[in-house]
């Protein structure tokens, strides 16, 4: 890429006074998550984060599933953009990946059919009887982050630095297809060279990992895990992309996309169980962060506070690379102290047997 | 292990070449060096009398000999008549008959 091409790559971030809109799935996944976004905005970086309680779901899983008609999700999209407008604020940001897309989607559709804007203005008047205007600047939440990454870097307690041999953290970044796939200017360094996360990993000290399969999908394709047959075509594309990165020894992965995350955590617990593969050191699998949760660690937070108990792989061996101090009793008891239950013991937690190492090696 | 999760994974369908048993592949081409210079053009295919009436594929089969992917190869070169045209229309000038009956030869157990 040549580098003059590299600006139009970059986008115009807003420094301050969001509107955060929250993800439909992410508070069951990774439940700590957007309350850490919030807690890093508003506390120690001192910003304007309005989350607000009357927005809902952009409708993108329904969508792209063929549920939900295009006018219909044009019509919820207004309705948050009006929320916006009434608290107050211009510049959107969403939680989740799929949103992103379907905001930008939406925005560029009315932009290319001014038509279609005119008639999802006469839908939502008639209703919800409200109007209104576009937002200024629309971003995801992981390019807040890293539109912020450097005054992170400066509250930072624990470098992404391995304690035990003082070297960096090798890291693998794996950004959500509808990130920048669809509309790539939309996105930080494009399609084929997102930085977003890479520039979190580099400003806090870690070093990013460059492998082969590194822009392939996940697997979480709506279709493709919806229905019960079509999983193996998902657990294939993050099998393939797991065999890829294992050569290189990750420390952890960490995702800005809800599904991916998601899907690479638990699809390699599917793995371990149905063929009995892990991809990890050490016959374990590979830990699967957020941003928020590496951003959280990076300033000191309580693994347990970020919802870090509730991922299929465990990450104790990762806190302890990172020299965190965490207290072993309390990883399955609530915030409220409550015992919150305690899974089953896994083949990807307890040293499988066939490792990729020893397979292919 | 093997829980029933009610799907299994599914394999992939690209040909690995570095898992591929290339022996058979490599005594084809050593006793017929000119098939390396196919282009894949596919007059032997348009031109096939078999394959006018059949499924039968003369260049996906020879070429998937090549790569390794072995099975099913016989019985397809089965279905050749050995007519020769092929022969005549190949801009390369490769004995296409030679290697139907030499596929036949080195595959006849997979």
């Amino acid at each position: 890429m040549k580098r003059s091409n590299w600006e139009e790559y970059q986008k115009s971030i807003a420094d301050d006074k969001y509107y955060y809109a929250r993800s439909c799935i992410r508070q069951n996944f990774f439940p700590g998550s957007e309350k850490a976004f919030l807690d890093i905005m508003q506390r120690d970086l001192g910003k304007e984060v309005f989350d607000d309680p009357l927005h809902t779901s952009c409708t993108g899983i329904g969508y792209h599933s063929d549920i939900v008609p295009l006018e219909t999700i044009m019509t919820v999209v207004a309705r948050q953009f009006a929320l916006m407008n009434e608290a107050g604020y211009e510049n959107f940001i969403s939680s989740c990946i799929t949103s992103f897309g379907i905001y930008t989607e939406l925005l560029s559709t009315w932009e290319e059919f001014p038509e279609t804007e005119e008639r999802t203005r006469e839908n939502l008047y008639k209703a919800t009887g409200r109007e209104f205007v576009k937002p200024k600047n629309l971003a995801h939440t992981s390019d807040i982050m890293f539109h912020h990454r450097h005054a992170i870097a400066e509250r930072m307690t624990r470098p992404l630095i391995n304690v035990n041999t003082g070297e960096p953290l090798r890291v693998v970044e794996h950004i959500g297809c509808h990130y920048a796939k669809i509309f790539p200017k939309k996105g930080i360094g494009g399609s084929e060279f997102p930085y977003v996360l890479a520039g979190m990993i580099e400003a806090w000290g870690g070093e990013v990992v460059d492998y082969p399969e590194r822009r392939h999908c996940c697997g979480f394709g709506f279709r493709n895990y919806l229905v019960q047959a079509n999983r193996g075509y998902s657990v294939a594309n993050s099998q393939k992309k797991l065999e890829s990165m294992a050569p290189y020894k990750p420390d952890f992965i960490v995702c800005n996309c809800p599904g991916c995350a998601m899907f690479l955590d638990k699809w390699q617990y599917t793995v371990a169980e149905m063929e009995g593969i892990t991809y990890g050191r050490g016959g374990r699998g590979i830990p699967v962060l957020t941003y928020e949760e590496m951003a959280g660690l990076v300033l000191g937070y309580d693994p347990w506070k970020l919802g870090m108990q509730m991922h299929q792989v465990d990450v104790e061996p990762l806190l302890d690379k990172m020299g965190v101090e965490y207290d072993p009793s309390a990883k399955y008891l609530g915030p409220n102290g409550k015992y919150i239950g305690k899974p089953e013991p896994a083949i990807v937690n307890h040293r499988s047997q066939r490792n990729l190492y020893s397979i292919k090696l | 292990m093997a829980s029933n999760f009610g799907f299994s994974i599914s394999k992939p369908r690209v040909i690995d070449i570095d898992r591929n048993n290339l022996r058979k592949s490599n005594e084809i081409l050593r006793e017929m060096p000119e098939l390396q210079s196919c282009i894949g053009c596919g007059s032997c295919t348009a031109s096939c009398t078999a394959g006018n009436l059949t499924s039968y594929n003369f260049r996906k089969v020879h070429t998937l000999v090549r790569r390794g992917e072995y099975v099913g190869a016989y019985e397809e070169m089965n279905k050749c008549m050995l007519c020769g045209k092929c022969r005549l229309v190949c801009p390369r000038g490769i004995n296409t008959r030679k290697v139907a009956m030499l596929i036949k030869r080195k595959l006849g157990d997979f």
